[in-house]
């Protein structure tokens, strides 16, 4: 293990490096590049043995992976905004083939209007393709999600493509200090990859099928429990990752000062730790504030949630994102969770961060007062005044 | 090279028990690379008749390996098999695609062009039945001029479809490909030819294969094959070859006024007035005197 100056985007490409994936394929978009960079070079050196394929486009860097999937080997692709929802023909694809591959993306808002800033509509606007999605919250984690990502999707109850989201710029961009593990510690951790599931001279397959109306629920209730099977696989991932590296890992969420806590912000990515530094300053005040950080989108930490905020009165969801003509993603998803598990608790939403707007200390201590005063709408942050 | 023929053919079938037409040229292409290239071919089919009539789970039709692709990534995805077979230290294979003309002409041209581009080592044969035959008889731009479809129908104002064909042979020529050729069904052991020939190279190969859609083009299911020679008897489609920056022309026309023969009873032509044949025969005759100025002939 040696540790490094470098940034979310750097870390990530060293995880990457570590998992030898077989082949790569991606195509440039702002602010994911520097990955794509890193990774040539590496490749350029014979640093890292993968084939390396320049593709067109972003379609046909995923259908390129997915077709390399199919052949049984270990791959990677990455991308942003508009190059992600360009590939998302191949989206559903690569989980309905159930090819475990593994994708960073660089959350960015998505044109109109054109902006490179990190919000993230994109990734979420994505969460029904079958994917696993993971929101990293600084580079250590991107780095080890980079590694431990190929363990839980290659495990073969689970057989998912993988999707790591980077915070665009905040994230891909700021520099930190990593801990780089060694090769052999890698490959202690992540065997190589075999499956069954992939073209076999001795016995041949037809891959990527059509199915009708008879078959197609049997296969689609495959992959659903392919993305709940991840569950139990995240968290024996994690604890091998403990053991072996020293760093641990939460699971689907992160819980920060929420044992007894009132009033709770639900959020997910790099503005978690401003939410948290905001927690401890509401804390001295004699609020009882405390955060969760969803790690995981997919598969949906519904049952932690609920039980982390069954003691709260006040939930609030902030989130980079808008599902236009309701509400943010998240919140949904939160207020369905809470529903469903039987939890009643006010929730507020605060959407905020759109097109990379600042998220201030400001903003994060006003929700807490927000859901002190008992509030329960939905808004936009950052600009007095507007409801939903 | 062994140049395949119908004593040596091998017996092996790798696509069979599909649900295409009865007559259809496409599946006739399919059936005979693959019998061409044979155990060792891993064959990716994009979206179209193709791929619909051969991989209805738990009916899988290909005795060989293979996928289907979406329909704009078909030549990505076969670059991908292609280079994730070679990663697993695996080299005597053959990565090939079959796409119809849609799915090579207009939406898979980019990847198309990208794989030419890398010069990825994989065949790439189209097989074109000149339209959108799986959706049913939309226009593609490989419909040739005049073509009845249900994107351009006989109407009072338009009368089929205004444009050229896109000429997609020299398209993929210019890109400097190792090996391109146009074939058709109708001249079965030329197109065999081209496939081994192809497969005896390396780098981007591309064979467009003419094959006539009895469904989609109006006509009985036992005229494809006839139709698929009087196409390169009347000049319409040219049998040609492109290596090593040059273009041989393989076989010429034997039939001068073969157009008038080759249209009539093609329902998709039928409201042809003698003006638009004359168009037809206008430019097939400008396209004959650049083939003749600067094609070799052999
Ligand atoms: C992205 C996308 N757009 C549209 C379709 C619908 N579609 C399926 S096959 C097809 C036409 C195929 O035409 P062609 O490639 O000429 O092959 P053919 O059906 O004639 O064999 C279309 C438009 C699709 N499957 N995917
Ligand atoms: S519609 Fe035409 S191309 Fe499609 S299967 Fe039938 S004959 Fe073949």
């Amino acid at each position: 293990m040696t540790r490094f100056f470098i940034s979310g985007n750097e870390a990530f490409a060293h995880g990457i490096r570590l998992a030898r994936p077989e082949v790569i394929s991606a195509y440039p978009i702002t602010p994911q590049t520097i990955v794509v960079e890193r990774l040539s070079e590496m490749v350029g050196s014979g640093v890292l043995n993968s084939e390396f394929i320049h593709v067109e486009s972003e379609h046909s860097a995923l259908s390129c992976v997915i077709g390399a999937s199919a052949t049984g080997v270990r791959t990677f692709t990455a991308t942003s905004s508009q190059g992600l929802l360009y590939m998302a023909e191949c989206l559903p694809y690569a989980a309905g083939g159930r090819f475990p591959i593994v994708m960073m993306n660089a959350n960015r808002s998505t044109a109109l209007p054109w902006n490179i800033y990190g919000d993230q509509r994109d990734s979420l606007s994505q969460l029904d393709c079958g994917w696993i999605q993971v929101y990293a919250q600084d580079a250590q984690e991107s780095l080890d999600l980079a590694l431990m990502s190929y363990r839980i999707s290659e495990n073969c109850d689970v057989s998912t493509p993988f999707m790591i989201n980077l915070d665009g710029f905040h994230l891909t961009h700021t520099y930190e200090p990593v801990d780089i593990p060694d090769q052999d510690q890698a490959d202690a951790f992540l065997p190589e990859y075999s499956t069954e599931n992939r073209i076999d001279f001795d016995n041949p397959k037809n891959l990527c099928f059509s199915a009708g109306p008879e078959y197609n629920t049997i296969f689609k209730i495959g992959e659903h429990i392919g993305i709940q099977n991840s569950r139990k696989e995240i968290l024996e991932t994690e604890e091998s990752f403990a053991k072996l590296f020293g760093r641990r890992y939460t699971g689907l969420i992160e819980k920060y000062l929420c044992e007894d806590a009132e009033f709770v912000i639900i959020t997910l990515g790099s503005i978690s730790g401003l939410c948290k530094n905001v927690t401890e300053s509401m804390r001295k005040k004699g609020i009882r504030a405390g955060v969760i950080r969803i790690r995981y989108m997919r598969p949906f930490p519904h049952k932690e949630i609920s039980v982390a905020v069954s003691g709260a009165k006040s939930v609030c969801v902030l989130e980079k994102d808008i599902s236009f003509g309701y509400a943010g993603t998240v919140f949904i998803n939160v207020c369905a969770a809470l529903h469903n598990e039987g939890v009643c608790v006010p929730t507020l939403n605060r959407i905020g961060g759109l097109g990379g707007k600042d998220i201030t200390e400001n903003d994060i201590q006003k929700i807490f007062l927000d859901m002190v005063e008992g509030k329960k709408d939905i808004a936009f942050i950052g600009v007095e005044g507007v409801n939903i | 090279m062994i140049v395949p023929n119908a004593r040596n053919i091998t017996e092996d079938e790798y696509f069979f028990g599909h649900k295409a037409c009865a007559g259809c040229g496409g599946s006739l292409a399919v059936r005979i690379a693959l019998k061409v290239l044979g155990e060792r071919a891993v064959a990716v089919l994009p979206a179209g008749c193709m791929s619909a009539v051969g991989f209805n789970f738990p009916q899988l039709c290909f005795g060989n390996n293979a996928m289907i692709s979406t329909f704009a990534g078909t030549a990505s995805m076969m670059t991908g098999v292609e280079a994730g077979l070679r990663a697993r230290g695996i080299s005597d294979f053959q990565i090939v695609g079959f796409a119809g003309d849609g799915g090579t002409a207009d939406i898979g041209i980019q990847a198309l062009s990208g794989a030419i581009d890398r010069n990825d080592d994989i065949i790439y044969i189209c097989y074109d039945n000149e339209a959108y035959m799986n959706t049913g008889t939309q226009k593609s731009s490989l419909t040739p001029f005049g073509a009845s479809t249900t994107t351009t129908p006989v109407t009072g104002r338009v009368k089929g479809n205004t444009h050229e064909k896109k000429n997609m042979f020299e398209i993929v020529a210019a890109h400097g490909i190792p090996y391109a050729a146009t074939a058709s069904i109708g001249y079965l052991e030329d197109y065999m030819r081209k496939v081994r020939k192809a497969s005896e190279i390396r780098g981007t190969k591309y064979i467009h294969v003419l094959a006539p859609c009895p469904t989609g083009w109006g006509v009985d299911s036992d005229e494809t094959i006839d139709l698929a020679r009087a196409a390169v008897d009347c000049g319409l489609w040219p049998l040609a070859e492109y290596e090593n920056g040059v273009f041989h022309i393989n076989r010429e026309i034997k039939d001068l006024d073969g157009i008038r023969s080759y249209v009539r009873g093609q329902k998709r032509f039928r409201h042809l007035k003698d003006s638009d044949l004359e168009h037809i025969e206008k430019m097939r005759d400008l396209r004959w005197e650049g083939i003749n100025k600067t094609w070799i002939k052999n």
